[in-house]
């Protein structure tokens, strides 16, 4: 019959328009700006209304989610910051868009290089976010953030970020990625292990 | 009807004495063959040899030999690796035959080579560029010419490490000290000499009867019209509401993806890619692996490989519930549908960030691998979508449009396009499909594992806007049908042949790859030198040569048509343009 068509889909958009009001009643008034909540809301499981109430409510970030990268810094006793970067210059060459800047630091006295950025600059505007330079670097020192949220009110003065700017302690790095962080430092203890044995 | 002749192998090089010569070069294959005679080389294989399909159509600029090459890809229907023809002609006065007359699925991308490359064809009914705008000073694509903010020939730069000492490019090279305007020019007293040109030729003479007399009328659909997608211009020639006359204009999303590829190294493309038809940018960054893989001669471990071919289907079901929601929209159904399908499309992108980092960018796939294994309980995440969620839902859209008599009425026998022409214009992917031909790369020239796998080439025979929307579905269908494959066989083991290396050996020589995109055939072209970065790298973009028969398919509908058969093909900009 001419029509039927129309009224199963209007059927289904009634459903959907139902459905939302189950899924209220279901968390009894306790559907919205709850971390439990939200997680079903947004998994495969998920019924009714699928809009997240942002910037009240935050989708949790998964552990692989990569933004502008970060330098990471050992905290030493008595407040002392030591990069884990040797500016080595891997970053810098494997950056499709040639966003990173490194200028690597001379011994005074002999002229020579020593293994530490002297300065290190990514400029954000033009970082594409692909996390090359993450997946490449030897030291584990470049590792890609987890905050989206830098939006600011001049580009010209404050989207190039310098060495102060991009460095976070290795504990931040724990605290959002912790499974890579445990395979990184597993790592890092077999070869610690091996060149104790070596020397001995 | 029968799509091909029974195919029978012509042999060229006898055929052809003195004029077809095979490519004897290192790593390099297919048949050199001499301009005056290229028409007719191509004519014979296209009738004799069952040489159908011109898929991909290129130029390369050999500098240093101080010769332009056309590359062309020739396919048979039933399936096969591809023939290869190439033509030489000189740099400083570049003229190859035109191979529209043979092929007219070569219209755009001739303009294209003529636009990038400045290769003359004669015998282009519309040898106008394309992709820059007219007036244009130069060819981009060519060796010897430079962007304004150009550097060094290739990355990495000089500039960034170790003395980098940072300055934005703009600081070098202002706005307004690189655009040279004529004497006496002002903003708005011009009228683009191109547009002009345009119109003109678009003005048609109404016929005169006896009845009454009616004006054509020359109007700009788009670009900023939210119903192309992006932004893509349409002119088109209307008698009342009805189209005489469209002309598709493009590359306002121009970035010339090429040259900058041709700048960067190997790996560094691969994010790139993503941003081709972003949509899918899994499916591309596995065409880029594939072409790269094979001038390596490396191959990914099994497990890659199914996760490859998991990432690719996902993707394919986000494209299409995509295309479906937004045909819905150009339908006029304002969003709801839209919603509806963009729900499911979200789960799937939530498993592309858990597992690549990003939810559309998601530069995932290495040479000889992937960058990263699947996180713990993805897979569970992914078998539950796979096979709880996704059918039920495809079933309720199913049942929430395809009867639908608005849309129906609508769709059906709207820009049809028959087996024949849409073979004869290169279409690809579910527009050629829903015409009638059973043509999938998947299956033509299987890659990665899917010669193991158990799935249908979904093919209808109206080739009509409803036909594309229901192969759509049926394709949806047939990528869950993979994935419970893939899911159910996930093998263990490495992600990656050898270990990841900031830069590549790539040996010399030229490669074609191809995946059925969800839009279509993507094929990458690439030529290496051995140096670290590509000679040459082209791509063959399906959203891209997919708008050659645009003009031909509205004919005679009617304005709101055009806006749902431009939907039906599904374009990307961010591909169309590159």
């Amino acid at each position: 019959m001419y029509g039927l068509g129309i009224l199963r889909g209007m059927g289904v958009v009634f459903k959907h328009f139902v459905n939302s009001y189950v899924d209220d009643l279901r968390w009894l008034g306790r559907r919205y700006y709850n971390p439990e909540a939200l997680k079903v809301r947004q998994g495969p499981r998920g019924q009714g209304v699928f809009t997240v109430l942002y910037p009240e409510e935050k989708l949790t970030t998964p552990e692989e989610f990569r933004y502008i990268p970060f330098l990471l810094y050992e905290e030493k006793p008595g407040g002392v910051q030591e990069d884990r970067c040797t500016s080595c210059g891997i970053c810098a060459k494997v950056c499709p868009p040639q966003c990173i800047w490194i200028e690597r630091t001379n011994d005074p006295k002999t002229g020579r290089p020593i293994p530490a950025p002297k300065e290190f600059y990514i400029d954000i505007d033009i970082c594409m976010n692909c996390g090359l330079c993450v997946e490449y670097c030897p030291f584990d020192a470049i590792k890609m953030d987890h905050d989206f949220e830098i939006a600011s009110y001049d580009r010209t003065s404050a989207h190039i970020w310098n060495k102060a700017k991009l460095s976070k302690p290795v504990s931040y790095y724990a605290s959002i990625r912790p499974t890579n962080y445990a395979r990184e430092e597993a790592v890092r203890a077999e070869k610690e292990a091996k060149k104790a044995a070596k020397k001995e | 009807m029968t799509i091909a002749p029974a195919a029978t192998e012509v042999n060229l090089e006898t055929q052809f004495p003195g004029a077809v010569t095979a490519d004897t070069r290192k790593n390099y294959s297919g048949y050199l063959v001499t301009p005056d005679k290229l028409v007719e080389v191509a004519q014979t294989l296209r009738d004799q040899a069952g040489y159908v399909y011109l898929s991909s159509a290129t130029a390369v600029d050999y500098l240093e030999e101080g010769k332009l090459e056309m590359v062309y890809h020739l396919y048979r229907m039933e399936g096969g690796p591809a023939l290869m023809l190439k033509a030489q002609t000189p740099r400083d006065n570049a003229v190859l035959p035109s191979l529209v007359s043979v092929f007219p699925g070569a219209d755009f991308q001739e303009r294209e080579a003529w636009d990038l490359y400045g290769i003359h064809f004669t015998g282009h009914p519309n040898l106008k560029r394309i992709l820059m705008w007219e007036g244009f000073a130069g060819h981009p694509m060519r060796k010897d010419w430079k962007e304004a903010y150009f550097e060094e020939a290739g990355k990495p730069f000089e500039k960034r490490w170790p003395e980098g000492h940072v300055y934005r490019a703009e600081q070098n090279n202002p706005f307004g000290h690189n655009v040279a305007y004529p004497e006496g020019f002002t903003v708005e007293g011009w009228t683009p000499e191109a547009d002009k040109a345009l119109y003109a030729g678009m003005e048609k003479i109404a016929e005169t009867d006896d009845s009454l007399k009616t004006d054509q009328i020359v109007v700009n659909l788009g670009p900023q019209h939210p119903s192309t997608h992006g932004v893509f211009r349409m002119v088109v020639t209307l008698d009342g509401e009805t189209i005489v006359d469209l002309k598709p204009v493009m590359g306002y999303l121009h970035r010339n993806h090429e040259k900058i590829g041709e700048r960067n190294t190997y790996i560094m493309n691969m994010p790139f890619t993503d941003r081709l038809d972003y949509i899918s940018s899994m499916s591309n960054n596995m065409g880029y692996a594939i072409t790269v893989e094979k001038l390596m001669g490396i191959k990914p471990p099994e497990r890659a490989e199914y996760i490859r071919v998991m990432m690719a289907e996902l993707t394919r079901i986000t494209n299409h519930l995509w295309a479906i929601g937004f045909l819905l929209n150009d339908l006029g159904a304002f969003f709801t549908p839209a919603l509806y399908a963009i729900e499911e499309r979200e789960l799937i992108l939530d498993i592309f960030e858990a597992t690549a980092g990003s939810r559309m960018m998601c530069n995932y796939l290495r040479f000889g691998g992937v960058a990263r294994d699947l996180p713990a309980g993805m897979l569970e995440l992914a078998r539950e979508l796979v096979f709880e969620r996704l059918p039920r839902k495809i079933d309720e859209l199913d049942a929430y449009l395809t009867e639908n008599e608005i849309i129906r009425s609508r769709c059906i026998g709207v820009g049809v396009l028959t087996a024949e022409e849409a073979i004869a214009y290169s279409m690809a992917g579910p527009v050629l499909r829903a015409s009638g031909v059973p043509y999938d790369v998947r299956r033509a020239e299987p890659y990665s594992i899917y010669d193991r796998l158990d799935f249908n080439v979904a093919v209808r025979y109206n080739g009509d806007v409803y036909d594309r929307y229901l192969i759509r579905i049926d394709e949806i269908r047939e990528s869950l049908k993979i994935l419970e494959q893939v899911i159910r066989d996930m093998p263990g083991g490495e992600i990656q042949t050898g270990k990841p290396q900031y830069q590549v050996r790539v040996p010399a020589g030229e490669a074609y790859g191809r995946v059925e995109n969800p839009k279509g055939e993507l094929g990458y072209y690439v030529v290496s030198n051995g140096k670290p970065n590509p000679y040459r790298y082209h791509i063959r973009a399906p959203s891209f040569i997919n708008l050659t028969a645009l003009g031909k398919m509205c004919q005679g509908h009617k304005v709101a048509d055009v806006v749902v058969i431009l939907g039906s093909i599904d374009i990307v900009l961010g591909e169309t343009d590159r």
